[in-house]
């Protein structure tokens, strides 16, 4: 999935280039793109390190096993076939908290390291496996208690309640991640489906 | 930020263990992250950017506006749509020249503050993520996380327009 659509952003992007004449500005953004993904790395690769470096303190400690426990109902609910694994959970729960409070930087380093040890869960083969699916859609929907950046945004622009919006964020928010996890779940029936038939079928 | 450090610091402390040694290896672990997330990152932001600078978005946005007046999405929101599953930053500019025109308290702009707020960079948090696994075969998440990302439009058009009315 992740080959085509990348494969159609570039090709939309040469196409578009030529029939609009904006070929020398695609070919200097393919240039400055790069060059900007190598910055962001530099600047998210120190969170990166601090952050995965307080997890393995925090875990140590101990500290991280109390708020998993808390959060464990949850858990059991959304990931069936991995909330047993306590390492896993500790980093899925530390990356939800982290969400939750719209700590953005934090999440991410936490997030990677989830799936990681969801990864490692599922045998460690290079495929997706139904937990990493669910925790990847609930980062995607983005639940979070505070939207800062945007409410940010609002007050700069001279917003009289830029908070005004929460209750709104809140239901979206939900609805999304529901939507997400029908959609997943239905999906994963349908190629259940295919997939039998295939094996099935005599080559 | 520091409360966490600390905390987590004290309780180590607390309990006797290295918590330099512990952070040191951790911190290592990291470090690995962040090697196998370059060649992601790369592709994707070269990508992005090539998009971006080709008036693809125009294109697309232009395709998608009438069928989005249907189902109640404004024609200044088209190229949120069209760029928020692709790109942060640049949806972020979006929604500021969102609220620079139409204003932060009008219908518009606080759908699309509410879109921004509850939505994701998509292909970048799939690709990031499954990236620094080493996942390859991503299986339904992308298409599942993009209609959430669908359902986040609709959602927010709705609820603005049911809880500001």
């Amino acid at each position: 999935m992740l080959n085509w659509i990348w494969a159609a952003l570039i090709g939309l992007a040469v196409l578009c280039g030529a029939v609009t004449g904006r070929m020398p500005k695609v070919a200097s953004a393919a240039v400055s793109g790069a060059s900007e993904a190598v910055e962001l790395l530099l600047s998210i690769g120190g969170m990166m390190l601090l952050w995965n470096g307080l997890m393995e303190v925090g875990e140590k400690a101990g500290l991280v096993r109390i708020f998993s426990k808390a959060v464990y109902p949850l858990l059991k609910f959304l990931f069936p076939d991995a909330y047993r694994d306590r390492k896993a959970m500790d980093a899925v729960s530390m990356n939800m908290a982290a969400n939750f409070l719209g700590l953005g930087n934090a999440a991410t380093p936490l997030g990677i390291r989830a799936v990681g040890e969801l990864k490692r869960l599922g045998g460690g083969k290079a495929e997706a496996t139904r937990s990493m699916s669910m925790f990847i859609l609930i980062n995607t929907a983005s639940i979070q208690f505070l939207p800062t950046t945007v409410a940010a945004l609002r007050a700069a622009q001279g917003s009289k309640s830029p908070f005004e919006i929460l209750p709104a964020v809140w239901l979206t928010s939900i609805l999304a991640l529901a939507v997400g996890i029908t959609a997943a779940k239905l999906f994963e029936k349908l190629s259940g489906r295919c997939g039998r038939s295939r094996r099935y079928r005599p080559m | 930020m520091p409360c966490v450090l600390v905390l987590f610091l004290g309780a180590g402390l607390w309990k006797r263990q290295p918590v330099f040694d512990q952070f040191l290896c951790g911190a290592k672990g990291g470090l690995r992250v962040v090697a196998q997330l370059a060649p992601t990152l790369v592709g994707l932001l070269t990508a992005v950017a090539m998009f971006k600078a080709s008036g693809a978005v125009d294109l697309l946005t232009g395709l998608l506006r009438p069928a989005l007046e249907l189902v109640g999405v404004p024609a200044e929101m088209t190229p949120l749509l069209v760029l928020r599953p692709v790109t942060g930053s640049g949806s972020i500019a979006i929604l500021s020249n969102i609220l620079q025109n139409c204003g932060p308290d009008s219908m518009v702009g606080r759908m699309a503050s509410v879109v921004l707020a509850s939505t994701e960079t998509t292909f970048y948090t799939v690709a990031v993520y499954f990236g620094a696994a080493g996942v390859k075969k991503t299986g339904y998440t992308v298409p599942a996380a993009l209609c959430a990302d669908a359902a986040g439009f609709l959602g927010a058009c709705f609820f603005v327009r049911l809880l500001f009315s």
